[in-house]
């Protein structure tokens, strides 16, 4: 940085130029907290960190890459955020898979209330690390489910595991949480009375 | 219209105004200065009550005194008003009253925006203090206010809280401003920036800090405003959102916000030791180069706050190393420090019985950060009393203590009187001895386990909270002794010398004790 600047005029103009670049600056922080949020889901999704699991095609799946050799363990996991008044479970715990192959199964989730609820599930795959191997073509995460009061509904969830799973993964947990969606007046389901929930 | 009234009218103009408007309207750098110092050691007693309430509760096991949601409300509220209250706007204080001094500049680059940036700041505490009255309570989340606490449970008084929020960051923001441009602009003909006192170089890098940290948490306050009114799902799941995420964004401006309320206090002693050691600082170049190395990696090390969300290994070793190679140019400073204590002709009046002070707990406190950065440790000590022990250790007899010594320092150069050293020695020894009382017990506590922010806890930890809450009021009450010292200092007492210290060095004991109302309208000449 040169030396001060001496007349009054100069360091008027210098203070003035000095104050636009520090507000420029702030104002592009300020932005910056905001991009933090596309930037994280952008570094979890390639990263595969997070849990977050991958979606793709029916059509990029291929059928000559299944791996008869390995056999995965695949457990299946619900879970309930809050005090979301569902019965929510796999309709099977636990199945072997081989990598490649294309494997359907559902979970079923019941609205215990009198009321419409609108839930989204939100799906997290252990180890993280095998997490970004583990594709799914259909799911009911992809869209908000409504469940009519008492409603029962078998949901179906089709996944295949990319063959290019690291070779010490044998186990992968699949775990879905129901969340009331957003809107819907946390307030209102706490009041849901408890033999209900 | 006669000669004498023009001359009145021109006398006012310079001269110093009277009354409340003075203080209103003030664009002088000492009267703003004297103003942030006045509002912060305010904040400091309220925040203070609200510790000793805290205390209070926690001197037996069992729930005695508040209810539990009280007692969140007060955990929260104290280290908010501590945080942004007391903490931040002191050291502000410190730099209006010193930068231009130091520099020999007649006054900040700003001076209106100056006024404006302290007097948003009432106004913001003001609406934070009103929603302990509010229905529902004050924000009973902590100051980090994580979603979905703050979010989905937080009560209605969290808006007036972001508002709040909001006023703070823009006051911080504004004097930021002002301060790089004073210290770009301002300087006197021949202060290079390397010839710059270390206050000064510590408040330069802490403004750019501020610059880019406070925005962020405006970001973060701004979506989590959005979350809870306009539909936005940036902290909630159902809508693709994620709390998690809070938590990122959170801390990366809390982090770098840690450094904001070390770096002036670093500056501060690094003026004090050596005067009072007589001797040049060691390293000076080295100490700025430190500082500066310190706010750049303050910005890459945010996640050690949230090694237990369940990160991948990756990601605690990245944030694990670096936050220890933050210890190296702090090491670099604390090494400076002894070695400019080393064989100096020491003595001990009061600013240097706070600055020797800090340099010894603050790095208890330093060390006891570095145990925190060890991942599998961590997950022991996470939300433990060693948190609280080990952060009250930095902010306490760190910052608190860098702006005591900056006080006791520059007051006789402020208000041209000598205080009483036997009360400012009573002052040290009963701060010193309560601060060591209330927080080194935590660290034992924390080790075995005690949570923090709960009213109550298992019967073990009963003799050392006891401990703590003793120590916490012998603390609390010490302060009213710095309240009684500064009143009668302002008022009257042995006039001070124009250098005040036999071994101050610097622009500011150049001029006389107290200093005019514009100092240094000529600019001095440094060679």
């Amino acid at each position: 940085m040169s030396e001060a600047p001496k007349d009054s005029q100069h360091l008027r103009v210098a203070n003035r130029r000095l104050a636009t670049r520090l507000t420029l600056a702030t104002v592009a922080m300020f932005a910056f907290g905001f991009a933090l949020v596309p930037l994280y889901d952008v570094f979890c999704d390639i990263t595969g960190l997070n849990g977050k699991t991958g979606r793709i095609e029916t059509s990029e799946v291929r059928a000559d890459r299944v791996d008869t050799s390995r056999i995965i363990n695949v457990e299946f996991v619900a879970n309930l955020n809050g005090d979301l008044p569902f019965r929510f479970e796999p309709g099977i715990h636990k199945i072997q898979v081989h990598p490649g192959e294309t494997r359907r199964i559902h979970y079923v989730a019941e609205n215990l209330t009198d009321q419409t609820i609108v839930a989204q599930a939100v799906p997290s795959v252990a180890p993280t690390v095998a997490s970004r191997y583990f594709n799914k073509t259909e799911c009911f995460c992809f869209s908000q489910q409504t469940l009519a009061a008492g409603e029962r509904r078998e949901m179906p969830a089709v996944f295949v595991i990319d063959p290019d799973l690291p070779a010490g993964v044998t186990t992968m947990t699949l775990s879905y949480t129901f969340f009331a969606a957003p809107g819907s007046d946390p307030v209102a389901l706490a009041a849901i009375p408890d033999n209900h929930r | 219209m006669s000669v004498t009234s023009h001359e009145m009218q021109h006398d006012d103009h310079h001269g110093k105004p009277y009354g409340i408007t003075r203080w209103l309207f003030t664009t002088n750098h000492k009267d703003i200065g004297t103003l942030y110092l006045w509002f912060s050691f305010l904040m400091f007693l309220i925040g203070g009550t609200m510790a000793l309430v805290i205390r209070t509760e926690l001197f037996q096991p069992g729930l005695q005194f508040v209810d539990p949601h009280f007692f969140n409300q007060m955990t929260t509220m104290h280290g908010l008003i501590m945080v942004f209250g007391a903490v931040m706007p002191a050291f502000v204080g410190l730099a209006n009253w010193q930068i231009p001094m130091m520099l020999g500049a007649q006054d900040m680059a700003f001076p209106r925006l100056n006024n404006w940036s302290f007097w948003i700041l009432p106004f913001a505490f003001l609406t934070l203090l009103s929603t302990l009255f509010m229905e529902g309570g004050a924000p009973a989340f902590g100051w980090t206010f994580y979603a979905p606490l703050s979010s989905t449970f937080g009560p209605p008084s969290t808006d007036f809280f972001i508002l709040s929020v909001h006023m703070m960051g823009i006051s911080s923001i504004l004097g930021a401003i002002n301060i790089i441009a004073t210290i770009l602009n301002l300087r006197a003909p021949g202060m290079t920036l390397m010839k710059m006192p270390l206050f000064v170089w510590s408040w330069f890098i802490t403004a750019f800090l501020l610059i880019a940290a406070m925005p962020v948490l405006a970001g973060a306050v701004t979506m989590l405003l959005t979350d809870r009114h306009f539909g936005t799902s940036f902290f909630d799941a159902a809508g693709g959102g994620d709390p998690v995420m809070f938590q990122h964004v959170f801390w990366f401006f809390g982090h770098p916000e840690v450094y904001i309320m070390i770096l002036p206090a670093f500056g501060i002693v690094s003026e004090i030791i050596p005067a009072f050691a007589r001797k040049k600082i060691f390293g000076r170049t080295s100490m700025i180069i430190a500082i500066a190395s310190i706010a750049g990696l303050s910005f890459i090390v945010w996640a050690h706050h949230m090694f237990a969300v369940g990160m991948p290994v990756a990601g605690e070793l990245f944030f694990m190393y670096t936050t220890m190679l933050i210890a190296i140019p702090t090491g670099v400073k604390v090494f400076n420090w002894v070695s400019t204590i080393w064989r100096g002709s020491l003595t001990f009046e009061p600013p240097m019985l706070f600055a020797l002070a800090f340099v010894v707990l603050f790095t208890i406190g330093g060390f006891s950060g570095l145990m925190l950065a060890i991942v599998p440790a961590d997950f022991q000590y996470h939300d433990t009393y060693f948190v609280v022990a080990h952060f009250h250790y930095v902010l306490v007899p760190g910052a608190v203590f860098g702006i005591m010594s900056g006080v006791y320092y520059w007051l006789p150069k402020w208000t041209g009187n000598m205080y009483s050293m036997k009360l400012a020695n009573w002052h040290f020894w009963l701060s010193v001895i309560g601060v060591n009382l209330t927080f080194f017990p935590m660290h034992f506590t924390g080790l075995a386990g005690m949570p923090r922010r709960i009213p109550d806890y298992a019967l073990q930890f009963a003799d050392f909270n006891m401990l703590s809450s003793i120590g916490a009021f012998m603390f609390g009450f010490s302060q009213l002794l710095f309240l009684v010292l500064l009143v009668r200092t302002i008022r009257g007492g042995a006039k001070a010398t124009d250098t005040v210290w036999e071994g101050a060095h610097g622009l500011e004991w150049t001029i006389s004790s107290p200093p005019p109302y514009h100092s240094f309208t000529t600019p001095p000449q440094v060679k």
